[in-house]
């Protein structure tokens, strides 16, 4: 009799739990009569066995409950919301009766009068007629619903019940139940993808099949018997299924090895049958391997339930909208973040969706929204919690890090807004002004994050106050099946969750479809944007590894000795031995190559590989305990072909190759892109292309090329390894634009003159190209030192060089002595004849402000060429900051167009105030110089307005400002 | 003496015990001319030369992964592990498997020896003068006839790869 009852308990806790599930629904679909009678089935089947087994208390619950259920049913009683609640009341006595009885084995005392009564209430509220009376009035399509109390009305599986009837001892519920789980375990591989193992029935699915096909509805029986089968478990302990798991690949290890066999012999009799055992083997591999999955709706089952007693409770009116229920992962790991999201669901109900007054006067509609959303990414499980409430108060929030003292409000105001939000997952953390009996008692998220933590998880928040919230929780699938790709390079194979990959693209040395290098970093055009490249033998360092090694010898042993026989003065051989990792990567040039475009969250990289195979369902293993710090591989798997392989971890990979920034960094990335080097204004400035060292084209700013001159290698002085040249009555440095540079001691080669006010320099190149006016994009990051970043120019992956950095590697004493010689509008401090000391405090201070990094690297160098201290600030509320710290200048410049606040904006402020930079005088510089804007710029107390990129004036404009002072 | 071999037994190898607690049974394996004794009760398996994927960016003590009836093992390259001169893989070398914290490792030995069952007596904790990288290998010495037979201590060789 124990085991009855604990498998009775076993199956009503199921039962239990679809209950709640379908109750939400009937509300919402009062109409729907399969969704009536598979709730009135199951109440019945709960009351049917405990009438077995003697259990009287849970059984009158159940017997009126079910009353009240046969009257809906029957048409006599409309599904309103109040009934519903009653229905959940006695649930909940029924749970509450299940739970003594798990605890104790039997019946816990106490007495449900009152919520009889209640059912009794409305069961006789109408004509009263007895609950068999009431099932033979149903309509005739109702006929054959699930109804075997006494007389085994279980009509849709007549056969089968007579045949389970002939064991005797057993209900008949129970037997049905048993039928319908060996049912589904036999229908196994067909209908398991629509029905999610366990016991949460995606309650809208089932709404759905009765009104579409029309030809059902004459077949209504049939649409009936899908009810039951749906919802139907086999409880298997987990050990097992490992084990069977494990015999599972045995076999197809012996299956391998069989065909290896039979694909040697010819016209053999064992060809038929090993097929069919292959085919066979692979199913059942994978059936096997399904078995551990379980879709996450198994976590989400109880949460409509929650939202429902919760709007009610609160007043408010809130949708729960959930996507990816069918998304899968490791069982464990679905109990283990059960209660977590649950908290979470309740607590953006609790705190994050408005009363609908509220809403609506917000503007909102009155109907708050929470979504729930999983999918995998990247081998990962995501879960987004999204409510379009009221989002975090940030003022609440920063009262109570200090009032907790977490943080000093100066800590504060370096925080970003996501730095503050933060702090909600610190333990004790709750801004809810009152607890409710929903949350708000102070134990909260700092719990659901440990949790999450304690799998190997992150959760991250986003929020905007008055727009709503966005948690995301990220979760390491250990076992989950993924589709992955199979790649090969350097003769070993390794396998790239397809989820991360976007496309494939074949690129080959002839032709269009060629990777680019930018000096030793490859780059590959993808419809007009650079692509950065990993190349995986790089990443892994593969090339020394197996026969490998001797190659990757050879090769590089004839690269030096080409470099060492050809040491001619031909620039372009230099050029292509010199960049170290250029012989690594040059293999990338030759042949044929794979490009998997990769992407994690917004950045997208290629990696290149020799060869892609097929796409295979991998079962994700953890890597050993051993191996769990290469962050490359996020596990290893067992092909089909019995080899292990290892499962690269393209977060990892994207982590590695530096491009990786956590999601707090995201926004700003997102922002910073596109205008990380030119401003957003999209300027098309004039460029002057020209060739050095390698073939990647070059390009600078015209603007800062004073002159472009052919010189006579001869004429060229070369002075403590310094060259230099008589130029124009002056001693000018010159400096290869690459060390490596072979530069001769005859014939003519090209430089640029960049100059200034009497200095200059001059930066010896290969060849000079072209002038073009392009908009700069620059898309990717400079690698090396003196290169700002790439950009397309002309179709062709272009390196912007960066003047700051070749003004520097001039001796810079030199320059500076130079420069205080030259400039007269100094203070007049004298130079120091050595110049070894700098005089600081000689120099003009000013104050660049631009949000453009690439304008003021261009910039800052060219001004401290020009003999003033420069400090250059990203935008005018750190400048802000600064005056406030006493920071102290003597004149500032101003970009126009910033984020945050602008220049005018920026002016208004420091002329108005009272702040020490009232008489600081102001220069404007933007792209926009109209009348207009200049006009206005001086009404709020710009001295000058200056044009970008008008080098010339921008240095006299400052000269006179600060002389004319 | 025996005393204090005896005390050092109990509490150092507890883990392993025999049939009667007078003996244990080790398997001895050879690694560049040396004898070792691996506690029999740990061995999972005893394996000719397998296929292995290599691992990249591994500890140079990691020979590879393989695939032992569906379940990944780990695969020790013991020479290097011991520091002793490296070996070409003939194909001749056998692997022992292990588990450990519910993974598998072959370590990978030069060829297997008798199964050896060895009195508690003759057990004696390591020489204090045994150098640093082999103390924390190995166990404790039994004395035998005419050769001494170095017990590995598993767990614990494993775990100072992790420690690298």
């Amino acid at each position: 009799m124990d085991d009855l009852i604990g498998e009775f308990l076993e199956e009503t806790n199921e039962s239990l739990e679809e209950l709640d599930l379908d109750l939400v629904n009937l509300e919402q679909n009062p109409n729907d009569n399969d969704l009536l009678s598979k709730i009135f089935r199951l109440v019945h089947t709960i009351k049917g066995t405990c009438g077995f087994l003697g259990l009287p208390r849970l059984e009158k619950c159940a017997h009126h409950a079910e009353n009240v259920l046969g009257r809906f049913r029957d048409g006599d009683l409309a599904v309103t919301p109040e009934y519903v609640t009653l229905i959940f009341e006695s649930i909940d006595a029924i749970k509450f009766i299940v739970a003594g009885l798990a605890e104790t084995g039997g019946e816990p005392e106490g007495d449900d009068a009152a919520l009889i009564a209640k059912l009794d209430a409305v069961y006789e509220g109408k004509p009263a007629s007895d609950a068999d009376s009431a099932e033979e009035s149903a309509p005739a399509v109702e006929e054959p619903a699930p109804e075997p109390p006494a007389e085994k009305a279980a009509g849709e599986l007549p056969a089968i019940e007579e045949k389970e009837l002939m064991t005797g001892q057993v209900p008949e519920d129970e037997l049905q139940a048993i039928f319908d789980q060996t049912e589904v375990t036999a229908d196994y591989s067909t209908p398991a993808a629509e029905t999610p193992a366990e016991p949460e029935p995606p309650a809208p699915e089932k709404a759905d099949p009765p009104p579409p096909p029309p030809a059902e509805k004459a077949a209504a029986p049939a649409v009936k018997t899908e009810a039951p089968i749906i919802n139907q478990t086999l409880r298997v302990n987990v050990d097992v299924l490992e084990d069977l798991m494990t015999m599972v690949s045995e076999m197809v290890l012996t299956r391998n090895q069989l065909m290896q066999i039979l694909r040697s012999q010819t016209d053999s009799e064992f060809t038929a049958p090993l097929q069919r055992l292959n085919h066979v083997v692979s199913d059942l591999q994978e059936g096997v391997m399904k078995t551990r999955m379980q879709p996450i709706g198994n976590a989400w089952s109880k949460l409509p339930r929650i939202i429902r007693d919760l709007s009610l409770e609160l007043d408010k009116e809130i949708d729960l909208v959930m996507s990816g229920q069918d998304t899968e992962l490791d069982r464990q790991v679905l109990e283990l973040i059960k209660d977590p999201l649950t908290h979470m669901v309740r607590n953006s109900a609790d705190h994050g969706v408005e009363m609908p007054d509220v809403r609506k006067a917000a503007g909102k509609p009155e109907l708050g929204t929470i979504n729930l959303n999983a999918y995998h990414e990247g081998g990962h499980i995501i879960i987004e919690i999204i409510d379009d409430g009221k989002g975090l108060p940030m003022d609440k929030i920063k009262t109570k890090i200090l009032e907790k003292e977490l943080a000093t409000e100066e800590e504060l105001a370096e925080m970003s807004m996501q730095q503050i939000q933060q702090f909600i997952f610190n333990a004790g953390f709750s801004t809810a002004a009152a607890v409710t009996s929903v949350s708000g008692r102070g134990v909260g998220m700092d719990v659901v994050r440990t949790n999450i933590e304690k799998i190997g998880g992150a959760v991250e928040l986003k929020s905007i106050e008055g727009k709503g919230s966005t948690f995301t929780i990220k979760i390491p699938l250990t076992l989950a099946i993924v589709s992955a790709l199979i790649v090969e390079s350097s003769k070993e194979r390794f396998a790239i969750p397809q989820l991360s990959v976007r496309e494939l693209v074949m690129a080959s040395d002839k032709g269009d479809n060629k990777i680019e290098m930018i000096n030793g970093t490859p780059v590959f055009r993808l419809r007009d944007r650079l692509l950065p490249l990993v190349p995986l033998s790089d990443l892994l360092k593969l090339t020394g590894h197996h026969g490998a090694t001797n190659e990757a010898k050879i090769d590089s042993d004839d690269a030096t000795e080409n470099a060492g026989n050809k040491n001619s003065d031909s620039a372009e051989n230099t050029a292509a031995d010199v960049p170290e990792n250029n012989t690594k990567t040059s293999s990338l040039l030759k042949g044929n190559q794979y490009i998997i475009v990769t992407q994690i969250g917004s950045y997208s990289f290629g990696i290149v590989v020799d060869r892609v195979y097929d796409t295979e369902e991998i079962v994700v293993k953890p890597v050993p305990s051993i191996l769990r710090d290469i962050e490359l591989f996020s596990g290893n798997t067992i092909l089909g072909d019995g080899t292990v392989i290892m499962i690269l971890d393209p977060n990892g990979i994207a982590r590695a190759t530096g491009e990786m920034k956590s999601a707090e960094d995201d926004d700003k990335d997102a922002a910073g892109t596109v205008e990380q080097f030119y401003d957003d204004s999209r300027q098309k400035t004039s460029l002057l292309l020209f060739n050095a060292v390698d073939d990647t084209p070059k390009t600078v700013p015209l603007s800062l090329v004073a002159r472009l001159e052919n010189i006579d290698l001869t004429t060229v002085e070369r002075s403590g390894g310094q060259m230099m040249l008589q130029y124009r009555g002056d001693l000018m440095p010159l400096i290869p634009y690459n060390t490596s540079m072979e530069i001769g001691t005859e014939g003519e080669k090209p430089i640029l003159v960049f100059s200034d006010k009497g200095k200059s320099m001059g930066l010896i190149v290969d060849q000079i190209v072209d002038i073009t006016e392009e908009y700069i994009d620059v898309q990717l990051e400079g690698q090396q030192p003196g290169v700002v970043g790439s950009a397309i120019i002309d179709g062709k992956a272009t390196d912007v060089i960066d003047v700051g950095f070749f003004l520097g590697k001039v001796d810079q004493r030199w320059f500076m002595d130079h420069g205080e010689e030259a400039f007269e509008d100094g203070d007049g401090t004298s130079t120091a004849p050595d110049g070894a000391k700098p005089k600081l405090s000689g120099k003009k201070r000013i104050l660049l402000v631009d949000d453009s990094p690439f304008f003021r690297n261009m910039l800052s160098p060219l001004l401290n060429v020009a003999g003033y201290e420069v400090t250059s600030l990203e935008g005018a509320i750190p400048a802000l900051e600064l005056c406030e710290r006493g920071a102290e200048f003597d004149l500032i410049i101003s970009d126009i167009e910033m984020p945050e606040m602008n220049g005018f904006e920026f002016a208004e402020k420091i002329k108005t105030g009272t702040g020490a930079w009232l008489e600081v005088p102001m220069v404007a510089l933007t792209s926009h110089a109209t009348e207009e804007d200049i006009q206005r710029g001086k009404d709020v107390g710009f001295t000058e307005y200056v044009a970008k990129f008008d080098r010339e004036t921008l240095l006299n404009t400052l000269t006179q400002t600060l002389t004319g002072r | 003496m025996t005393e204090t071999a005896q005390i050092e037994t109990n509490t150092n190898m507890d883990h392993i015990e025999g049939l009667d607690s007078e003996t244990k049974e080790f398997l001895t394996v050879m690694i560049a001319g040396q004898r070792f004794g691996i506690p029999i009760l740990g061995i999972e398996d005893v394996l000719r030369s397998q296929k292995m994927t290599h691992i990249p960016l591994s500890p140079p003590e990691i020979a590879g992964a393989l695939n032992l009836r569906g379940r990944i093992v780990t695969a020790i390259d013991m020479r290097c592990r011991l520091s002793v001169e490296p070996q070409e893989y003939t194909g001749k070398e056998m692997s022992v498997v292990v588990e450990h914290e519910h993974e598998l490792y072959s370590l990978i030995i030069d060829s297997v020896g008798d199964v050896l069952r060895l009195k508690n007596q003759d057990f004696e904790k390591n020489p204090p003068t045994l150098d640093a990288s082999w103390r924390d290998i190995s166990m404790g010495i039994y004395r035998m006839d005419g050769e001494l037979l170095v017990i590995l201590d598993v767990p614990k060789l494993l775990e100072t790869i992790q420690n690298n």
